[in-house]
């Protein structure tokens, strides 16, 4: 489902985005006559509540489901990379990276005209998909927490070897050229994607393709750590990555159930689907594990978890359970092929497996959406969907997506690589990022 | 207190054993010395290897061979006497009848002082 924008107190009242969404013809003129309308108190609530389990997510979960997987020497350089992004990208949002993404004029590929959010008010709103409206300021944050957990996910593909100040830089430039534009495109009325109707509920090509393929990019301009892959780099704590999970699974609700919108039905399908295709994605890779003679591991768990999750974000409101549960199924499985055996085999140093999973169950997530939606098979498309037609246009937003993340991470890379530098020197890393660019240690 | 091995009267009274045993047999062990009168033991966990060999790790789907396995090791010091009884109880407690149960190690002991008391001899043990 899409997310549209209206802006409507007195002074802006004029300049609004008529967006509709995926297949309904409602006409969203309608509104403009209408007295500006009011936030209804209960889904601003929902709503700054799921703005705080996305951040949840973030900090401490993503944090510490990353800090876990690198070696002890690397913990804190983990998650002072993942908040340090974080709050860039919380900050950039409210200066220019909102008006690029949702502002008030644009064209399919970005927009403008509300920097610093000048042009926001308390009495501000946006439109959720049914005739209600939330506070403007309440939809920003939680688009804010979007764009922030995107651009730290991103950095688990180059920990324990990339520098701090690259990373900051990177991920300015990144959310600039990258990041915004798909939000833009994807969710904003008038975007490329919105208006070629493509369904993504949740994030499935903004975030976890986005992410994924972008993380990619940025780790082959990086190379690989010191010793990968014929030296030893297990995690240094699973239990760590364990909490993280469990913390990511929780705050994922906000991130799902809150794309709605709005605290109805469609968010209550969204939870469902949550759990469900989540559970299913879990086990699924215990059973790969087991598939492929080995045990079934706490760490399979945790990547199974993360799978399911990612898989079912394009899909929240988009499909019944059953569809969830298969499109976690099947996601895991992908997932764990191509973390377990594509990777080995193309060589490249992922660290923490964000293409693999992030990008890998993405893709499965955001072409299996154009699928489950079909009412035949319990999703919730119309009388008049047609699923060929529905996953072309899902493999097309994917491929733009992929093409774009892809091309505009490289060049945010090199301009990094020129300015600064990316890698920290190999002292540093093999003293550990810890000791070597925040001066402390994890564990005294 | 005549020596027996050694041959020797000036010295060598008393023995330190060092064990190397699986983890989960510690208690067990500790239980049966207790019960033929050892007052004392050092504990360290430790890691090495003999003819078991390693285990593998997996994380996902990267192996990793550790050929050093978790031990435990017991230095206990004991008076020619006993010396034997606490090696074959060792032995007889520890033992699991498979690779990796672990060796034990007898050194002749020149010396031993109780720091509070400064008795030396088989009394400070």
């Amino acid at each position: 489902m899409i997310r549209k924008l209206i802006c409507g107190t007195g002074a802006l009242g004029a300049s609004m985005f008529a967006a509709t969404a995926a297949f309904a013809q409602e006409a969203a003129e309608a509104v403009t006559e209408a007295a500006p309308a009011v936030a209804n108190p209960g889904n601003n609530a929902w709503m700054m509540t799921a703005t705080i389990l996305v951040l949840l997510m973030i900090l401490p979960g993503l944090a510490l489901f990353y800090g876990g997987l690198t070696r002890s020497k690397n913990m804190l350089s983990t998650l002072t990379q993942v908040g340090g992004a974080a709050c860039l990208a919380m900050l950039i949002w409210v200066i220019w990276g909102y008006s690029t993404a949702f502002g008030p004029e644009g064209n399919a590929f970005f927009s403008w005209g509300n920097l610093f959010l000048a042009a926001t008010t308390p009495d501000s709103t946006a439109a959720t998909f049914s005739d209600e409206v939330i506070s403007e300021y309440v939809f920003i944050s939680f688009q804010m927490t979007f764009a922030a957990i995107t651009a730290a996910l991103v950095l688990g593909a180059t920990v324990e070897r990339i520098k701090f100040s690259a990373a900051m830089l990177f991920t300015a430039i990144w959310l600039t050229i990258v990041y915004f534009p798909i939000a833009h495109m994807v969710w904003a009325g008038g975007g490329l994607l919105f208006e070629m109707g493509a369904l993504d509920f949740a994030g499935g090509t903004v975030v976890h393709i986005n992410a994924g393929v972008s993380a990619l990019v940025l780790c082959m301009f990086l190379g690989k750590r010191q010793g990968y892959p014929s030296e030893p780099m297990p995690p240094h704590s699973l239990t760590l990555t364990l909490v993280g999970a469990g913390l990511l699974w929780v705050g994922w609700f906000g991130f799902n159930a809150g794309s709605e919108l709005e605290a109805d039905g469609i968010a209550g399908l969204a939870m469902i689907n949550t759990f469900v295709a989540t559970a299913a994605a879990a086990l699924t890779w215990m059973v790969m594990e087991r598939l492929a003679g080995h045990k079934a591991s706490a760490l399979g768990f945790a990547s199974g978890i993360i799978a399911g999750l990612v898989a079912v974000t394009p899909a929240a409101g988009n499909s019944g359970p059953l569809g969830a549960i298969v499109l976690g199924i099947v996601a895991s499985a992908i997932a764990y092929w191509a973390v377990a055996k594509l990777k080995p085999k193309l060589g490249y140093d992922d660290a923490l497996d964000v293409f693999g999973i992030h990008g890998v169950a993405g893709i499965v997530g955001a072409i299996g959406t154009g699928i489950v939606y079909s009412p035949a098979l319990g999703g919730p498309g119309g009388d008049d969907f047609v699923m060929s037609e529905q996953v072309v246009t899902q493999i097309i937003a994917v491929a733009v997506a992929i093409g774009w993340a892809a091309v505009g991470s490289a060049i945010a890379a090199v301009i990094v690589k020129t300015l600064i530098g990316l890698r920290v020197s190999p002292e540093i890393e093999s003293d550990g990022l810890d000791i070597g660019e925040h001066g402390e240690r994890a564990y005294n | 207190m005549a020596g027996h091995e050694t041959g020797k009267q000036e010295g060598f009274v008393m023995k330190f054993i060092i064990a190397i045993i699986k983890p989960f047999k510690l208690d067990e062990v500790r239980e049966a010395l207790s019960g033929i009168g050892v007052a004392g033991m050092t504990v360290s966990e430790v890691k090495g290897f003999g003819r078991q060999k390693g285990q593998t790790e997996i994380y996902r789907g990267a192996e990793y061979s550790t050929n050093m396995l978790p031990k435990v090791k017991l230095e206990i010091a004991a008076t020619d006497a006993v010396a034997p009884q606490v090696v074959e109880t060792i032995q007889q407690v520890a033992s699991t009848d498979s690779i990796g149960d672990g060796k034990i190690f007898v050194l002749d002991l020149a010396s031993a002082t109780r720091i509070r008391t400064g008795e030396s001899g088989d009394t400070a043990l």
